[in-house]
């Protein structure tokens, strides 16, 4: 809203009185007024692909989890009763009807664990990529467009990270740093920013040849509005599309650490841990580490649902068949 | 000139190395907590005195340059270090485990290359038919799945239920094997153990399953895919209006150019086995270098640690570079 009220004041100077950075806020006004006509475009796009919609409905219903798990848990997720230890579901014989899916090795809830583990497993997630995202696409931008030094840089030290398997290097972070929330998201992005800087420095090179940037130069536009507000929206479909998809890898390297006792520590429910510390009991409370493992499938299979139904819908170049 | 380009490919990775070796060392270093405190609580109660000589033995006296300068001169001898808690060579400890891991892995490669490509084959000849949309959906769940949890449904269903498979290790104590190369089943085949080859392929099947699972889901979408286009080629149309059969088709003259991509990928996906190997020797109690990693980890042992990640990127490294390599030689419309 803000940014239309700017743009009609600056709608009223001439071209050449605005400074760079209004010029910027004007573009971006065009931009958005727009992106609110391809939304609704996208939207009914989305409708008609059956597979990622539902994908989509299940990964906001994750989130919608993760939020307000403290109001949805039926019982403390931290705290066990002794007398509840490796408690059966409901339906299985000695299953007591107030806990659903039966308690862990220490008698604890399962559901309300498990529900509790969503927000680890969301949170990792989506920040670690944000952060990827931000970090690879305005490096990989900044190096295709001014090649020389920078580009030299951090290209080489991306072939550096790229040498190493993602969860090995993770792992190696993790070692390092003992584990922590932060530390994850810390061991996750560092070297998750690659891919993404791989692709936009990719995309920027060959579509900074084009006649439209040509033609932007011409018209004395700044390098910085040019990479902003001329490269970024035509390479922003592919960086969606990349990061739904990696989101699902990053959410397993997060469940992988924690099953190796390098996650975000013992206090915090999470997934991996979960799966971990109930294969001791697999034998008589095949439960414990069973369903935990499946919420986790459920949600990367649903946000890979949803990353290929949007890469047929955005970038329909990357399709496989 | 081909044979130019590869060198040229060897040589570019020879810096990596390089630069993978100090990332490792710097990292290492960051870590908090002084080693020498770690080792001593293994070792118990320790005098001053003997706390100098082992910060002597492991050189964490000298300053950190010089500490880079004995760990990459160290690492071009083969010599990665001692481990703290085994108070051995970190080199024969890998050396020791890389057969396991190595069996495991060939496993692996194995089962996920006859899972993927007849699938990938037929799916893509028979596309939109009920076997595609199905193998497809399984590929799709695959690359999904967590590899340890499938590995514990796994041992749920073959171990604790039907008693099918073992659930854990390579071999049972009872079955005395003389180890020669460290690789069961080839140890069991030189000395004509035929009990004890049984016992060994049971007891890789599951963890090799669980591995390649991931890597038999991209394998089969991408022969699928590569062969769909290979499939709409002109010399496809005219082989079939040659009056070939539908096998000589599809076999002998479009599975030859769809593969070429497959190829690739098979040595790209030594990477995630790399990674994968680690969990699923946790949950097989599989006695590798994944288990050896995972357990020095959790001992702290950082010279282990670190010599282990080192030799898993140089070998990563070395599996890229093969991939170029393979992608030149098989396919030669490609200049490198």
């Amino acid at each position: 809203m803000k940014v239309n009220e700017t743009n009609v004041h600056l709608a009223q100077l001439p071209t050449t009185d605005r400074s760079p950075l209004q010029q910027h806020l004007y573009l971006l006004g065009i931009k958005l007024r727009l992106q609110r006509q391809n939304l609704g475009n996208f939207f009914r796009q989305l409708k008609r692909h059956p597979t990622a919609m539902v994908g989509a409905i299940v990964v906001v219903l994750y989130i919608l989890m993760a939020i307000f798990a403290p109001l949805l848990v039926p019982h403390d997720p931290f705290t066990g009763i002794l007398g509840n230890r490796i408690l059966p579901p409901k339906w299985y014989e000695g299953g007591r009807p107030e806990y659903l899916l039966g308690c862990d090795e220490l008698g604890r809830d399962l559901l309300s664990r498990i529900i509790y583990g969503a927000r680890v497993s969301i949170s990792v997630g989506l920040i670690s990529v944000t952060v990827s995202t931000v970090i690879g696409v305005t490096a990989g931008i900044a190096a295709g467009y001014y090649r020389g030094l920078f580009d030299e840089i951090f290209s080489r030290f991306a072939d550096l990270l790229l040498a190493f398997p993602f969860l090995i290097f993770a792992l190696g972070v993790m070692v390092a740093t003992g584990p922590g929330f932060w530390n994850l998201i810390f061991a996750l992005c560092f070297k998750g920013w690659v891919e993404f800087f791989r692709l936009a420095r990719g995309e920027t090179l060959s579509e900074k040849t084009k006649e439209y940037v040509e033609a932007a130069k011409a018209s004395g536009q700044g390098h910085l509005t040019i990479m902003l507000s001329e490269i970024m929206p035509n390479i922003i479909h592919s960086v969606i599309v990349l990061g739904t998809l990696r989101m699902g890898s990053l959410i397993i390297t997060e469940a992988s650490l924690s099953f190796l006792g390098l996650g975000v520590g013992t206090r915090i429910p999470a997934w991996g841990s979960m799966i971990s510390s109930g294969r001791q009991y697999m034998m008589n409370a095949w439960w414990i580490s069973t369903l935990p493992g499946m919420a986790l499938l459920l949600l990367v299979l649903s946000i890979n649902l949803l990353g290929e139904g949007l890469r047929d819908i955005l970038d329909p170049r990357l399709k496989i068949d | 000139m081909r044979l130019a380009r590869v060198l040229e490919r060897v040589f570019v990775a020879i810096p990596v190395m390089l630069g993978v070796a100090i990332i490792v060392f710097f990292f290492m270093r960051l870590s908090p907590g002084d080693p020498v405190d770690l080792m001593m609580g293994e070792a118990g109660s320790v005098s001053p005195r003997e706390m100098e000589a082992l910060a002597r033995e492991f050189r964490l006296d000298e300053p950190l340059h010089m500490q880079l300068y004995h760990f990459l001169a160290g690492l071009l001898r083969g010599d990665l270090g001692n481990s703290f808690v085994k108070r051995k060579p970190v080199a024969r400890l890998v050396r020791e485990h890389l057969p396991a891991t190595v069996e495991l892995a060939i496993g692996a490669l194995v089962i996920a290359l006859v899972i993927a490509i007849p699938i990938g084959i037929i799916s893509a000849v028979k596309q939109h038919s009920i076997l595609d949309r199905v193998s497809m959906a399984g590929a799709f769940l695959g690359i999904s799945m967590p590899a340890f949890w499938m590995g514990i449904v796994l041992i749920l269903v073959f171990s604790v239920y039907w008693h099918v498979f073992p659930s854990h290790g390579r071999l049972p104590f009872a079955v005395g094997l003389k180890t020669i190369t460290g690789f069961y089943t080839i140890d069991s085949i030189l000395t004509g153990n035929w009990s004890a080859l049984a016992s060994t392929l049971k007891h890789l099947f599951l963890p090799s399953l669980t591995l390649g699972a991931g890597t038999a889901a991209t394998i089969a979408r991408m022969t699928r895919s590569s062969m769909l286009e290979v499939l709409r080629q002109d010399y496809i149309v005219l082989a079939r209006a040659k009056g070939l059969t539908e096998y000589a088709v599809v076999v002998k003259h479009a599975l030859r150019n769809a593969l070429i991509p497959t190829v690739t990928i098979v040595a790209l996906q030594i990477g995630t086995f790399l990674g994968g190997n680690m969990i699923v020797e946790t949950v097989f109690g599989w006695p590798g270098l994944g288990r050896l990693v995972v357990d020095a980890i959790q001992r702290r042992d950082f010279p282990l640690v670190q010599g282990a990640v080192i030799v898993y990127a140089l070998t990563f490294v070395m599996a890229n570079l093969l991939a170029d390599i393979i992608y030149t030689f098989v396919n030669p419309k490609i200049e490198l």
